[in-house]
């Protein structure tokens, strides 16, 4: 088979194989409900109570504070959702205009209940403004969602001084951090101890997609999206999906026993990476890099269209990704790159390589092989067109 | 060859990639987003885009899509709009051809290296007595689409492909079946694909505002009053609201004063057509030449000359709507055509 090179790592990561052999006997066994009182139940149960220990320990938060969710973006809606709608109408959500769009649309269904929105400035260093934060934030304001880690160009955003912030001039609102793309790379439990409610999800680390979850510190009243039989504290009905909790909890574990080891080792191959994609020359990186975590390269390669490049890169093995896809597949201009400043034709002319702890040094070789060689002829071929 | 196919979700197109795969090519399928807002034929939404990627995934070849939103709205719907706001009746498929399957994706289709573009559209590419190409009528009559084709070059064509304009459209449907295609039996959209519920004059007057004006007859008398100039079109009667007796067509529109001039059927006819944007496949046809000429997508030919930049019909026809294209077609083969003023 033609070698291939999977460089979009922040989109989703492969299945480890320590998580699949734990999730293996809860989706061969019994598969019972965890909320029953037979004993395939109790074991069921117990699976479901030591991964969510697991998954507290890695998240620096108590047991019971972990609600298990379908994922990052059900865990972002909820905590969004959730404290907007027990604040009510007139309440302020401030969040920097880069959040993922699981944030930002829960926030516009929140504006359509009555609440206001407060669209905070990000620099051109994919930075969330901090003076105008402090402007968007009053006794009125709800809640604020600020990313600890951006999604596309992959830098860590100030969480601590948002949070002082926070508790100097709207000491009423809840803080949430969408931690989805800092799991990996991160000491989330450290740097998201300021904020009341974190969303994390196990298929950026190595688990499985379709779960996540979110940190719900106590006290903090959220108002659910999903009722019915009571589970998650009442937070979240429905029976929870047991394997998939395994999985999160055991990717979670893994990838932060690793972390230290795999931040060096990744460092390595995408500064590698960076060296040999600068060579074709007017490669621009996008955002501060010194804030970018280990695993992502963003870039604006002049003079070639990302969504040209990218098929171009797919025909030779090379996996990497624009933008953010919409439900029918197509990359529209990044809104993150958007907000940071940046031209629809730069941002139309850039691209992300998102390693992981998949990634190895033939991936890097392979894409040495094909990246430069191809910017250059789709250069040219633009030219001559 | 390397061949890259333009897959709308529909049955044609996806029996045109199918043709080309069995024929031995290197097939890679690409759906374009043009559109993100309200549409009754489903066109650009997701559905369409998913049919598109099940019949590329169906026939193993790999599948991308492309995002011309933005370009959509510059090059096609507000161009649209603009023309019905000035009176003028557009032609947006025409046009999306030109801007984008033949324009941005066939230039990306170079860049990518492909040898060829196809698309599913219903039109032959032959070779002329000196084996270069020439557009022709489809196999299929009812189904010929050449006239949306109007602007392409020898050159373009060279490049593309129409693998189904052999076929007439029941023997694609056949095709489909045969190869358990998801589309086989998928209803083709008619209207215009960014246009909701057929409400042209809603969508144009939303964008541009509604142009209310006096109705009069061809002597200039006031007959009535109409709602926007963005509700007619040269040659419509539907709509005119005019009760004078005698049927009444729209002669008329003038943005300028939001006029509406309507006329008995013979107020209608014109004996020529003035033409702008004219543009031909291969050499351009002699002032004596009798050609068909072609003034509706879905319209009969009728005989014409080209003089100068001027058509003239053999016997008075009902006048051409300024905007609509003039195609000029030499038999089964189109020559080309350009722009009625």
């Amino acid at each position: 088979m033609a070698p291939t090179a999977y460089l979009d790592h922040a989109a989703s990561t492969p299945l480890r194989p320590e998580v699949l052999a734990a999730m293996t006997p809860h989706l061969a066994g019994p598969g019972a409900n965890p909320s029953g009182i037979h004993a395939a139940a109790r074991a069921a149960k117990t699976a479901l109570e030591e991964a969510r220990e697991q998954i507290a320990a890695v998240l620096g938060c108590a047991v019971g504070e972990v609600v298990i969710t379908g994922g990052g973006t059900e865990a972002d809606n909820l905590a969004v959702l959730g404290v907007g709608r027990v604040a009510g109408p007139g309440h302020g959500v401030v969040a920097p205009a880069f959040e993922h769009k699981a944030v930002l649309a829960a926030r516009d269904r929140l504006v359509a209940d009555g609440l206001v929105a407060h669209d905070v400035r990000v620099g051109p260093d994919g930075v969330v403004d901090l003076d105008h934060l402090a402007a968007c934030l009053d006794d009125r304001t709800a809640v604020v969602s600020v990313m600890l880690v951006n999604n596309e160009v992959g830098t860590v955003q100030p969480l601590r001084e948002v949070a002082a912030l926070v508790r100097d001039r709207a000491p009423r609102a809840r803080l949430h951090t969408d931690a989805v793309q800092a799991a990996p790379w991160l000491d989330v439990a450290g740097l998201a101890a300021d904020a009341d409610l974190v969303s994390v999800s196990a298929h950026k680390c190595g688990g499985p997609k379709g779960v996540g979850a979110l940190v719900v510190r106590d006290g903090v009243v959220l108002d659910p999206l999903l009722v019915g039989g009571g589970q998650e504290r009442g937070l979240r009905a429905g029976t929870v999906d047991v394997a998939g909790a395994v999985g999160l909890a055991t990717a979670l574990r893994i990838t932060a026993e690793q972390r230290d080891a795999e931040i060096e080792r990744i460092t390595r191959l995408r500064d590698r990476l960076a060296a040999g994609l600068a060579a074709v020359g007017d490669v621009t990186a996008n955002g501060d890099r010194t804030r970018a975590v280990a695993g992502n390269l963003h870039v604006r390669i002049a003079g070639v269209e990302s969504e040209t490049l990218l098929v171009a890169l797919d025909r030779a093995g090379v996996y990497a990704a624009a933008g953010s896809s919409c439900a029918s597949g197509a990359t529209e201009p990044s809104h993150v790159l958007l907000a940071m400043g940046m031209d629809r034709v730069a941002a139309r002319e850039s691209v992300r390589f998102s390693l992981g702890f998949a990634s190895t040094d033939a991936d890097v070789d392979h894409a040495l092989a094909v990246v430069p060689e191809t910017v250059a002829r789709l250069r040219a071929a633009s030219a001559a067109a | 060859m390397q061949v890259l196919v333009a897959m709308s979700g529909g049955v044609d197109s996806s029996v045109a990639a199918a043709l080309l795969r069995d024929a031995g090519h290197d097939v890679t399928g690409v759906t374009l987003r043009l559109w993100g807002g309200e549409s009754d034929s489903g066109c650009c939404s997701v559905g369409d885009v998913e049919d598109a990627r099940r019949v590329a995934a169906q026939l193993d070849v790999p599948h991308y899509v492309f995002d011309y939103a933005d370009e959509f709205e510059a090059d096609v719907v507000a161009p649209y709009v603009a023309a019905y706001d000035r009176g003028v009746t557009p032609n947006p498929c025409v046009d999306c051809n030109r801007h984008f399957k033949f324009g941005r994706l066939l230039a990306r289709a170079k860049v990518l290296g492909f040898d060829a573009l196809a698309t599913g559209h219903h039109a032959r590419i032959v070779p002329d007595p000196d084996g270069r190409p020439r557009l022709a009528r489809a196999r299929d009559h009812a189904k010929d689409q050449s006239y949306v084709l109007v602007g392409l070059g020898a050159d373009d064509l060279g490049h593309l492909a129409f693998p189904v304009g052999e076929l007439t459209k029941a023997e694609v449907r056949e095709r489909a079946t045969a190869l358990g295609l998801r589309t086989a039996d998928k209803p083709e959209s008619m209207d215009v694909c960014f246009v909701a519920r057929r409400d042209r004059a809603a969508f144009v007057e939303a964008r541009a505002g509604a142009r209310p004006g006096p109705v009069v007859d061809i002597d200039g008398r006031v007959v009535g009053e109409h709602a926007g100039i963005a509700r007619f079109t040269v040659g419509q009667r539907r709509g005119v609201g005019v009760a004078t007796g005698e049927r009444q067509y729209v002669v008329a529109v003038d943005a300028a004063t939001h006029t509406v001039t309507v006329g008995p059927p013979v107020a209608l006819l014109r004996d020529g057509v003035d033409v702008h944007d004219l543009r031909f496949v291969g050499p351009r046809p002699g002032p004596d030449e009798w050609l068909d000429v072609q003034t509706r997508a879905h319209g009969e030919p009728v005989r014409g000359r080209l003089v100068g930049d001027r058509v003239e019909f053999a016997t008075p026809v009902a006048r051409v709507a300024p905007g609509q294209v003039v195609a000029l077609y030499a038999g089964e083969v189109l020559l080309g055509g350009g722009v009625a003023g």
